[in-house]
């Protein structure tokens, strides 16, 4: 495991199974100070997982994971249901595990433009207004270490763009180490360093050019994905991506991994067997 | 002025109250009604293994209470029942063992409608200390432990990532629970402690805008509860018990009746 005087975290061959089914095996990444890690791969590939594997939420069952001790960590999960019958005003929720100044909690909220949702219930929020809160929250503590799982899920798409921007500030105000999970390629790509493509395993992974070019993330994300990545590095090198028969696979979900075993490198039918 | 028995029931019904307060707040955020239950049908265990064994009831009561927990954790791990189903099979299985055991017992002559619905005119000046003390500490713990687990009632995850350590809180709060129902149960008896937890917190949500005015307001609903509880059982001649908790009902449907200044 290679961990410098700046890393903040660092997977070793981590892999979680949980009743005798794999979830996620062989993650090895680190993420840095001042760095921008994207986690992308289709639905079920261990995104959460391996996030959850970083922050030591779970256990990894093989490998090994590096934490920097008592750095600030905040997170920003996948999903947070709050009981109705436990009254909770957003104000009282930024300072859920840190406590803050009020004149604190109104700058994080101002930063996500939700200052006056101050003294609402978390719970009648809509989902696009409890993410904002959400990142306020996590950006509240001045955190060394950052994990969103989908942090923009559910905002409509002028803000979608303005909280990547403000990911991308806080990144460089901080000078904190960013995981971000996220479907948003064409939006996220521009900030990020380093992309790792998940499916099982960590299929492929490098910066987003070149990921862009590797044949395992065509076959996995189809060319759509593959366009919104050339486009966001404004080459005209997508014609050949065009290929109808990779296309047909990632829109067969079921069958995706399977043909792709068939059709792809001996790398995907691994975790075919696995 | 702990002399007279009806001072002294108020004494330490109140301090009960005070306590359960917070606790039930957590009970009803996080559905954990069933267990309060179960916990408390499992304290006759205690009873009868208190007279087995010749130890102090409360103590045994507590032990009790904690190993019933901790079994519920395992099979919750190892089991692949629901856990609804597992309270409900810890619950009725300890209640049966403590009674097929206070049963074989014949040489003890156990007045078992006092464990069942409390004996809180019959409290000592020793129970007073016993409650007051025990429930100092109870609330000192909880203030120290409140943030993991307030934390980790909203999200477990959050908590865990966060660095603060929410299976440690969980834990002692399990701990809490199991004293707090060694402590109350001769207050309002194994049968309704779990309305003394939950009915002053229902009460208190009405009027709350964050947990912990909740909980503060959960410990004045129940305190007054029992003081109008015992007040109203003097007056009519009610069994003491039941009177607090249906004092503690009397609060919570005045709290749900549509009163427009409160709405918030």
């Amino acid at each position: 495991m290679n961990v410098g005087k700046d890393t903040l975290v660092a997977l070793d061959g981590a892999g979680l199974s949980i009743s005798n089914k794999w979830l996620v095996r062989e993650v090895s990444m680190s993420v840095s100070a001042g760095e921008i890690v994207t986690l992308i791969g289709p639905n079920g590939s261990g995104k959460s997982t391996t996030a959850k594997m970083a922050l030591g939420i779970m256990t990894p069952s093989e490998g090994s994971v590096y934490r920097r001790e008592n750095a600030r960590v905040s997170y920003v999960p996948q999903r947070l249901s709050i009981d109705w019958t436990m009254p909770l005003r957003v104000n009282r929720f930024i300072s859920l595990t840190r406590s803050l100044q009020k004149k604190e909690i109104k700058r994080v909220l101002s930063m996500t433009e939700t200052e006056h949702l101050y003294d609402a219930e978390v719970r009648i929020l809509s989902g696009g207004e409890f993410q904002r809160v959400l990142l306020a929250r996590a950006i509240a503590h001045s955190p060394q270490f950052l994990v969103l799982d989908e942090p923009v899920q559910g905002v409509d798409f002028n803000g979608e763009i303005a909280l990547y921007k403000l990911i991308e500030k806080i990144r460089n105000e901080l000078n904190c180490g960013i995981v971000l999970i996220s479907h948003d390629l064409h939006v996220v790509m521009s900030s990020t360093d380093r992309v790792i493509c998940l499916n099982g395993h960590v299929c492929c992974s490098g910066t987003p050019a070149v990921v862009a070019t590797e044949p395992e993330f065509r076959a996995l994300f189809g060319d759509r994905a593959a366009n919104e990545l050339a486009f966001y590095k404004h080459h005209h090198d997508h014609e050949h991506l065009a290929d109808q028969t990779v296309r047909k696979i990632t829109e067969v979900e079921p069958n995706a991994s399977a043909q792709l075993g068939r059709e792809n490198t001996s790398h995907v039918s691994v975790k075919r067997n696995a | 002025m702990l002399d007279d028995f009806f001072i002294r029931a108020v004494v330490g019904g109140v301090g009960v109250a005070l306590l359960a307060g917070p606790l039930g707040c957590f009970i009803v955020w996080r559905r954990l009604a069933y267990f309060g239950d179960t916990l408390s049908h499992s304290a006759l265990l205690g009873v009868a293994m208190a007279l087995l064994l010749d130890m102090n009831i409360t103590l045994t009561v507590f032990i009790i209470s904690v190993a019933v927990s901790l079994l519920l954790i395992l099979l919750q791990r190892r089991a692949s029942l629901s856990s609804d189903a597992l309270l409900g099979l810890l619950a009725h299985a300890t209640l049966a063992v403590g009674l097929v055991v206070l049963a074989f017992m014949t040489w003890v002559r156990v007045d078992l409608m006092g464990f069942l619905f409390g004996d809180i005119l019959a409290i000592t000046v020793r129970d007073i200390i016993i409650i007051w003390c025990g429930g100092l500490a109870v609330i000192a713990i909880v203030s120290l432990i409140w943030k993991s687990l307030l934390a980790s009632t909203v999200s477990y995850d959050i908590a865990v990532a966060e660095g603060l350590r929410p299976d440690l809180a969980n834990f002692v709060f399990m701990v809490l629970m199991a004293g707090v129902i060694a402590i109350s149960m001769k207050i309002v008896g194994v049968l309704l402690i779990t309305a003394l937890l939950i009915i002053p917190a229902a009460t208190a949500r009405r009027f709350s805008g964050n947990p912990e005015v909740m909980a503060v307001m959960a410990s004045v609903l129940g305190a007054g509860s029992v003081w109008l509880g015992l007040e109203g059982s003097l007056e009519w001649d009610t069994p003491a018990g039941p009177s607090i908790v249906v004092a503690a009902l009397a609060f919570f449907i005045t709290s749900v009746l549509p009163f427009p200044k409160f709405k918030k």
